[in-house]
């Protein structure tokens, strides 16, 4: 089985448009939740969302590109220029050895509830033509592979939440068997639409809070539900081979991808948490350091913190106290496709920086979440192995694990 | 008239310098494809008031400016 480097990243997120700019607020704990300013919130008590701020897609992209996209899509493209840069391949890669890994939870519902719009007020005839191949949730992979020339292997896996996290560990696996040299993984989201608002809350999923400084409030006992947010993470995952042959900056390596399913309910977890245990477990295989940074989920609902810290202490029972916990989401919203990239990359980060980002806001510990939660500012923390763990609806648990490189 | 409209309407859409665009220039040169296509049609019926069917005969501006006069 061949080795999976990381080379190159890029993101797009509510604290940061560049993954300098994002990993930068991340350990400062700036907090990317505001008031929703995308749409008139009316009279819906649901007001706060984590909106990309002062995001220009024209400093990468032309014109054309962005308004034929939705945005969704745009996010994608965004931030895998940025990786590819990053990662210095272009030009170093057969075509036919890179490959697109990059999912949606939901693809472009804008998009989708823009046309439906238009059916019912001026009919079918008025339909866009771009309508179906700028909405379909695998349309973002497909425009990066044609942007970058990427002739390998091309999908976008779809878990809900757990997505663009499906997406890395596929596209490691896809590498360890020599499917392809490169491939660039991530997730991209853009939901934060009324439709989307109204579905989430109405599934009891959404932080009902007007205190954008105590709405998303991961492993406190004050959470109430997730704060949506957007945006797109994509991570170059190389075969470490080719990646040291050409003198890439090996950023991580990825050791173990772990994925199972409750098989258990459309949204609740399994309140035993054994599957997403078992999924931890397998990203660990035998790595078991001391100094290890786990980055949750941490959705901020009430089910999700619990089970995610029961699972940890299944897993690694009376030592689960000593690991370095911290939901970014605490900052970000949530992602939710795009999540598991954009904390791949935190997890990432806090392996080279020696720090562990925060999870801001906690101010109220919950008697039931009793781990350490890094709670408000970032620590020094010399890690040696950081998991990244993502949740979907349908009981998707999925599992990273970074080292150092070496 | 039609000409300068649709030359203009293009231009905006396209982000392309409106002097650019002559009768002759196809909608290929300025990099449209068949959904282009489709979704000019479609601006054209609300810019115009008249109904163009796809056709593989429209392939200059001029070919389009034709279209819609015959149309009106």
């Amino acid at each position: 089985m061949k080795r999976v480097v990381i080379t190159g990243m890029g993101a797009v997120t509510p604290i940061g448009c560049s993954v300098q700019e994002y990993t930068d607020a991340l350990f400062a704990g700036k907090n990317g939740v505001g008031r929703i300013t995308r749409f008139d919130v009316g009279d819906s008590k649901y007001t706060l969302a984590a909106e990309l701020k002062g995001f220009d897609p024209l400093a990468r992209l032309d014109k054309s590109l962005v308004r034929k996209n939705d945005p969704y899509t745009v996010y994608a493209l965004y931030a895998a220029d940025e990786a590819m840069e990053s990662s210095g391949i272009a030009g170093k890669i057969e075509p036919e050895e890179l490959g697109v890994y990059i999912g949606s939870g939901i693809g472009g519902m804008d998009t989708f509830c823009h046309e439906q719009t238009t059916l019912l007020k001026d009919g079918a005839r008025r339909v866009a033509p771009q309508f179906i191949p700028k909405m379909i949730s695998n349309i973002a992979a497909a425009n990066v592979a044609i942007r970058h020339n990427a002739h390998g292997p091309c999908m976008g896996h779809v878990t809900a939440c757990a997505t663009s996290s499906t997406a890395i560990g596929e596209g490691y696996r896809a590498i360890m068997c020599g499917a392809a040299k490169a491939i660039l993984c991530g997730g991209a989201e853009a939901t934060i639409n009324p439709l989307a608002v109204a579905g989430f809350a109405n599934c009891m999923a959404l932080s009902a809070s007007d205190d954008p400084n105590a709405a998303s409030l991961p492993f406190d006992a004050r959470r109430g539900g997730f704060i949506m947010g957007e945006g797109a993470a994509v991570l170059m995952l190389e075969e470490y081979e080719h990646a040291v042959n050409r003198g890439a900056n090996i950023l991580a390596e990825i050791v173990g991808y772990g994925t199972t399913c409750d098989a258990h309910h459309v949204t609740a977890p399994d309140p035993t948490a054994k599957d997403v245990a078992r999924a931890i477990r397998i990203a660990l295989s035998d790595e078991q350091p001391e100094k290890i940074y786990y980055n949750a989920h941490g959705t901020g609902t009430k089910l999700n913190d619990l089970t995610e810290t029961t699972a940890l202490k299944l897993v690694f029972g009376e030592d689960a106290k000593k690991l370095h916990v911290s939901s970014t989401k605490s900052m970000t919203g949530h992602m939710l496709g795009a999540a598991g990239a954009v904390e791949a990359i935190a997890a990432i980060t806090a392996l080279n920086r020696g720090m562990v980002p925060p999870t801001i806001n906690l101010e109220v510990p919950d008697p039931e979440c009793d781990l350490d939660y890094t709670p408000k500012a970032a620590v020094k923390a010399d890690i040696e192995l950081a998991l990244s763990a993502s949740l979907g609806f349908g009981g998707h648990n999925v599992c990273l694990a970074f080292r150092r490189a070496k | 008239m039609i000409f300068e409209k649709l030359a203009k309407l293009l231009a905006d859409k396209l982000d392309v310098d409106v002097d650019t665009i002559t009768p002759e220039t196809t909608a290929a040169d300025l990099g449209m494809d068949s959904l282009d296509v489709a979704e000019l049609l479609m601006d054209i019926e609300d810019e115009f008031g008249v109904t163009v069917e796809p056709s593989p005969d429209l392939k200059t501006i001029d070919d389009f400016v034709k279209a819609i006069e015959a149309k009106q």
